[in-house]
């Protein structure tokens, strides 16, 4: 092992096994993922060249072959459990995407939740044994988020008892759907319903694409790959475009809404239950977001303990760039960052886990609240973890552009998820909305409850005498209670501003929806403060769960730096509203400092404790033994344009041409 | 035929385009002769980018060479040459697509370092291209510390050769361009060694390719890094050294010899190494950052203008994206900015040949100053065009993850910039470190240079606005951006020498400050960018439109900073919390006013559709029948994938069924 890190690891103050024990949930949880993790990384199935000396059609190749043997194994293993088989498929394919995401994560829970029994009969058992492959086919090419906006139109015939599928425009050929270029043979298509004359609105038919045996498309089925992406080689994003494509009445999804063989249709009874499956998703991606930011931090900053530049002080050597504040100002906070997110994350997943049961019992009264949340905090974390991925990348200097560094890869593969899953400005929106309503509830005089609950104190507030800003709240710095309290009332006076101004619209324009446009950067600048607040709050909750006195206090140090760099980075919302004085701002910006150095020396300890196997993390940079030259001279000959001592355009133009001349 | 939805956009421009062309582009005259120069390169197929999103990194490796060759014989056609004023567009026009950018720098550094013998040597014969260079300086475990490199050239008196060695793994040559596949020739730097004593670092030529059949040298091992996120087409590569001998001619000796008996003379100064540096951080502005951004800006607000999505009002067509205010809010903000920093490297370019006048009069003077303002901009501008091009890339929804939106490859190339030519922190501690000085200078009344005499003048007071029509005017924010930025070094400084008093060690003061440090260069950057635009717009004729336009994207540029640095103005209160609401309100208001010109300022930027090589992008807006189009070219799409029939078939199809 390279000695620097052998010296940080010896330095740390706490147990990263104990740390790690928390990040999973349990001793035995962490237990059973190692013995997983083992399982698929020392298989030799799973084995392959590295990745980026791969061209997409061989990437394509691998991830299929891949895809193909993990749905063998884990049946043939007996996995079952959700998390078990999330550990299983992300060390099969290290984190990235593969063609069968749609078919396990969207095609077979859309047949278990919107078919009826003969339909399950029908497709889900070939489904599951993979003689039918599916996608999921919503997005079109000209629209995403604004679901009524799709186009692909599906025209009863009751004279056949088919649906008549059609794309009739350019804009609306499906595109996107993952697995739908070259692997699938079916694909749930989402198309507006047409019968007896009348639209009905959206919905989902099981559209058979390819044929069985020789997977050529069939007719009236135009299939293809979207092309070279910023990314997700692996998959194959497909477009679909639909001529009088015919299939039978059955085929429509039919256990909420249904078409009768004369064409009456039958309208569904609810469809809040749709929410649920969004919720499920994107609290996926409040954990994406920690593990993704997480890898980047274990990469940087390994490597800023191995690399050694310049001159701290004169005459001595060339120290670890760990050790120049400026690199620790870019790492840190992104370290702590990381943590945050992986609680907020495990938050999430239990608070879906404890209401899923009421969902199912048909209590919906918490869904609408969590919702919001989600919505929001996949916005906030995959922003923050996106922009933090790029930090990590630029502070590992000129390696962190080659691809061995792994980060890049890190960033592509995760950076669209700003996009998918509901597009991050319209989910902000979302809980702007929620925000909004909260408010209102509580200027008519009503209470409101959860996370929200902040809002309630805003009433009494404002009976009282005082200007706004003179309401300080007592902040004390080294506090994370106290520091819960601040961005309590940073968001509190952002909501309030946000309301307030989208009632001024109000007063002034014609709609409302030309009133909420004209407010929503303002909306949007709230529903961060609030997730912001969210944040804050969980991590400063987990800190007191924590039992081993040496673990907490290096959490308590992290959830400080996490707060207060929050508000160094933000000091004109807390200076605006009065909560923060300038020269407490001072003193927030100069512990800021502080912790920094107090955090060094647990550094690479803390990225340890994640626990991410070298294999899984695919980085030269971010090695755990910490050998990084060597192993980059290694990887580099590698390289495809290495293959040959003289590349073959020396003799195609470099030589004619030095003739020539 | 023009998509209506940008047609649209065209009709109700508030100024003429083509006159907006000529003034960006310094007379109509230029505007002719660049487009004369696109046209000819573009109408040539071998620079076709066409398959550029679909080719592996052999082939665009291979592609650049070749376009590369040919560039040459295009030249020697067109009658264009690397003096004339055809010469600064034709990069542009290739959009950097092409190899051999090394062997220019080789060349360059030549004739910088080199004696007049040494350039009249290899100076032909780079030209002629019967040799190609490149630049080894960067190695794998050193970099912008050049004193930490560690390869040795050993002089022996004996056979008057030196001796070049990599004395272990992290002392390989790692990164030059040009390298990995094609340099015959590179200047290796190396730690000079005579009779057992070190100099220091020096510049060697190394042939490392034979000249004839191109295999390594003996002692040399060579070959390319690797993939990287970008710049597939360049062969950046590694270098071994084993004893490789070279004459003593072959050390670059403008600046310091070794005599045949091994006597060490140096002569004359080297601070026109800084000027070199200074001249590279300026030169690539323009191009490696401030194009990149006004390209992202027109693929992202044409397709802005063109794609829908939901409604605004109920009834109506789904409403085009740009007319969003939280989309606007990404978008114009990056436009004004790359105006801004199209003007801050007129700026630039102006104080640098002033400079170099001076320089050729061999007075330095001005150096320290042009040093740190091309160290502090080079990093405030690659770093603030970088986040503009990510905020375009991802204002573009789904699409801008497709290659074919030319976003992605802007991006990965645009954010190198801030690493090489000197990593943006380390730059901007450089640009702190001179403004310390003269703040100290100043604060005992010694003369300061130009740029830094307002840290003299300034006194603490507080921002005047009385509304939001106020913060309009040009003084008002001006100054706002004075404020904080004497704000932030005088109390870095103030900072730095208590530490100091404290009896903390100089050093080690430094490095407890450089956060601030780093914070207060990039305000005094902003501040003189948003000075330099104001003063811009100012000097601009008022006819056609133009100085109206451009004052609402000064306005907008420089309350957009405030907007996102709330902080650090209402910090000691010069602007109160009611102020504050009044720039907000403004900044607002202009995204509505300025939303309107959208589509015409980005025009302007007169990009041709193959120089944007964007299916979103494109001047006629037809944006889903070209995605559609190019999607069908990619080579995924020419037969059916192996994959299935190999994998997927026979193993899910014959033992899946059993289980």
């Amino acid at each position: 092992m390279n000695a620097d890190l052998r010296r940080e690891r010896a330095a740390a103050t706490f147990q990263t096994e104990l740390l790690t024990h928390i990040l999973d949930g349990g001793a035995e949880r962490t237990r059973r993922r190692k013995e997983i993790e083992t399982l698929v990384l020392n298989d030799p199935d799973f084995q392959h060249e590295d990745l980026n000396f791969l061209s997409r059609s061989q990437r394509y190749e691998q991830a299929i072959r891949k895809s193909a043997l993990m749905v063998m194994k884990l049946r043939e293993y007996g996995i079952a459990d959700p998390e078990e088989i999330y550990w299983f498929k992300s060390f099969v394919h290290r984190g990235r995407p593969e063609p069968l995401d749609l078919h396990l994560g969207m095609f077979l829970p859309t047949l278990l939740t919107q078919a009826t029994p003969e339909q399950q009969d029908r497709f889900f058992m070939p489904a599951w044994n993979l003689e039918i492959i599916g996608t999921y086919a919503q997005t079109e090419m000209g629209h995403g988020t604004h679901l009524r906006g799709l186009e692909t139109t599906a025209t009863y015939d009751p004279a056949t008892q088919e649906f008549i599928l059609n794309s009739p425009t350019v804009t609306s050929i499906k595109w996107w759907p993952g697995g739908l270029g070259k692997t699938s043979n079916h694909a749930i298509v989402l198309a507006q319903l047409y019968t007896q004359g009348q639209c009905k609105g959206l919905h989902a038919f099981i559209v058979p694409i390819r044929q069985l045996g020789t997977h050529e498309p069939l007719p009236g089925i135009t299939v293809g790959d979207i092309g070279p992406k910023f990314g997700y080689d692996e998959m194959d994003n497909g477009y679909l475009k639909m001529d009088n494509f015919r299939i039978p009445r059955e085929n429509m999804l039919m256990k909420y809404a249904q078409v009768e063989p004369d064409g009456t249709y039958v309208k569904p009874v609810s469809d809040k239950l749709t929410y649920g499956t969004m919720v499920f998703i994107r609290s996926l991606i409040v954990g994406d977001s920690a593990r993704s930011l997480s890898r980047a931090c274990t990469i940087a900053i390994r490597y800023s303990a191995v690399r050694h530049q310049s001159e701290l002080k004169p005459g001595e050597p060339e120290p670890q760039i760990l050790d120049y504040q400026t690199q620790q100002y870019k790492l840190f906070p992104l370290l702590a960052t990381a943590y945050a997110f992986h609680f907020v994350g495990a938050y999430i997943k239990d608070t879906y886990r404890r209401i899923s049961g009421d969902i199912n019992a048909g209590d919906l009264s918490e869904l609408p609240e969590l919702h919001a949340l989600t919505a929001g905090l996949k916005a906030f974390t995959s922003w923050t973890a996106n922009a933090g991925i790029e930090e990590c990348r630029m502070a590992c200097g000129g390696h962190g552009y080659s691809r061995c560094s792994g980060i890049p890869d890190i960033y592509v593969t995760f950076t669209p998820s700003c996009t998918y899953e509901g597009e991050n400005t319209v989910m902000m929106l979302q809980t702007a909305r929620f925000l909004v309503k909260s408010y209102t509830q509580v200027s008519s005089g009503q209470r409101v409850t959860g996370m929200v609950s902040y809002l309630n104190d805003l009433s009494s507030q404002r009976i009282q005498p005082q200007h706004v800003a003179a309401r300080a709240v007592t902040v004390r710095i080294n506090d994370p209670a106290s520091l819960v309290e601040a961005y309590k009332a940073r968001a509190a006076r952002l909501v309030e501003a946000a309301a307030k101004n989208l009632q001024a619209e109000l007063n002034h324009r014609k709609t409302k929806e030309d009133a909420w446009n004209r407010t929503s950067v303002d909306l949007v600048r709230a529903s961060e403060a609030h997730c912001h607040y969210v944040v804050v709050k969980l991590f400063t909750a987990k800190l007191a769960e924590v039992s081993n006195a040496a673990v907490r206090a290096v959490l308590t140090e992290l959830c400080l730096l996490y707060a207060l760099h929050g508000i160094s980075k933000n000091t004109g919302d807390f200076l605006q509203a009065g909560i923060l004085t300038g020269a407490q701002i001072t003193q927030v910006n100069q512990r800021v400092k502080e912790l920094l150095a107090v955090i060094r020396r647990n550094a690479v300890a803390l990225v340890d404790a994640f626990d991410f196997n070298d294999i899984y993390l695919g980085s030269v940079l971010g090695r755990y033994d910490g050998n990084v030259y060597e192993n980059m001279f290694e990887w580099a000959k590698k390289s495809p344009l290495n293959k040959t001592e003289v590349h073959e355009s020396f003799h195609k133009h470099l030589k004619p041409m030095q003739a020539k001349l | 035929s023009v998509n209506p939805d940008l047609a649209s956009e065209r009709q109700t421009a508030s100024f003429s385009v083509e006159k907006l062309t000529a003034w960006l582009d310094n007379g109509a005259e230029q505007t002719r002769l660049r487009r004369a120069v696109v046209e000819a390169i573009e109408c040539d197929p071998v620079f076709s980018r066409e398959n550029q999103y679909f080719q592996s990194q052999n082939e665009r490796y291979e592609a650049a060479v070749r376009k590369a060759v040919h560039l040459q014989k295009k030249m020697h056609e067109m009658g264009w040459s690397e003096e004339g004023p055809e010469f600064k567009y034709i990069y542009r026009a290739v959009a950097g697509d092409v190899a051999f950018l090394l062997h220019r720098v080789f060349m360059r550094s030549v004739s910088m370092l080199g004696s007049d013998e040494q350039i009249a040597k290899w100076i032909p014969l780079a030209s002629q291209y019967r040799l190609i260079g490149s630049y080894a300086q960067t190695e794998l475990g050193h970099g912008t510390y050049l004193q930490g490199l560690e390869t040795t050239a050993v002089f022996d008196v004996t056979t008057q050769e030196f001796i070049l060695n990599t004395p272990q793994i992290s002392a390989m040559k790692w990164w030059p361009g040009d390298m990995g596949r094609s340099a015959t020739h590179t200047v290796v730097f190396a730690q000079l060694y005579v009779h057992g004593k070190c100099y220091g670092i020096h510049p060697f030529i190394v042939q490392i390719r034979s000249l004839q059949d191109h295999s390594l040298c003996p002692g040399i091992i060579a070959g390319d890094i690797g993939p990287k996120m970008n710049f597939e087409h360049i062969d950046n590569g590694y270098l071994m050294l084993q004893n490789v001998h070279v004459p003593r001619e072959n050390m670059l000796n403008k600046f310091c010899e070794v005599q045949p008996d091994g006597t060490y003379v140096r002569r004359g100064s080297q601070k026109i190494n800084y000027f070199t540096m200074t001249s590279v951080r300026i030169s690539l502005i323009s191009g490696e950052a401030v194009l990149p951004l006004m390209k992202a800006c027109t693929i992202a607000i044409r397709y802005s203008a063109v794609r829908r999505q939901s409604k605004l009002k109920p009834g109506e067509q789904e409403a085009k994206i740009l007319d969003y205010q939280t989309q606007q809010e990404k978008l114009l903000p990056q436009l004004a900015a790359a105006y801004a920093f199209h003007f801050i490297d007129d700026y630039l370019q102006e104080l640098f040949d002033k400079g170099y006048r001076e320089i050729q009069r061999k007075n330095f003077d001005t150096l320290p100053e042009l040093h740190a303002l091309s160290s502090g901009f080079k990093a405030m501008v690659t770093q603030y065009c970088t986040s503009g091009v990510e905020i375009c890339l991802r204002a573009c929804g789904g699409h801008g993850y497709s290659l074919l939106s030319g976003l992605p490859s802007l991006y990965t190339k645009i954010i190198a910039s801030c690493i090489y030519e000197g990593e943006n922190t380390i730059l901007l501690l450089q640009t702190a470190r001179f403004l310390i000085k003269c703040f100290m200078a100043a604060s005992t009344g010694q003369p300061v240079p130009p740029s830094v005499t307002y840290l003299a003048a300034a006194k603490p007071r507080n921002c005047s606005a009385k509304n939001k029509l106020d913060f309009l005017h040009p003084d008002i924010y001006t100054e706002a951006y004075q404020h904080v930025a004497v704000r932030l070094i005088s109390s870095t400084a103030a900072k730095l020498q208590d530490l100091i008093q404290s009896g903390v060690k100089k050093h080690d003061a430094w490095n407890q400050c450089t956060v601030q440090l780093a914070q207060a260069a990039k305000a005094h950057c902003h501040y003189i960018t948003v000075k330099n635009f104001a003063e811009t717009v100012e000097k601009i004729e008022p006819k056609a439109g133009i100085q109206k336009i451009m004052k609402h994207l000064c306005d907008l540029f420089a309350l957009h900073g405030i907007f996102s640095n709330t902080g650090v103005f209402l910090h000691d209160g010069y602007i109160s919390g009611a102020q504050m609401d009044m720039v907000t309100a403004s900044y607002l208001d202009l995204l509505a006013i300025i939303r309107k010109d959208a589509v015409p300022l980005v025009d302007a930027f007169d990009f041709t559709d193959k120089s944007l090589n964007s299916a979103l992008g494109s001047y006629d807006g037809q944006v889903y029948q070209r995605l559609y189009e190019w999607a069908q070219k990619s080579p995924t799409n020419k037969q059916i994938s192996p994959a299935y029939g190999k994998y997927l078939k026979p193993l899910l199809h014959n033992r899946l069924s059993k289980l």
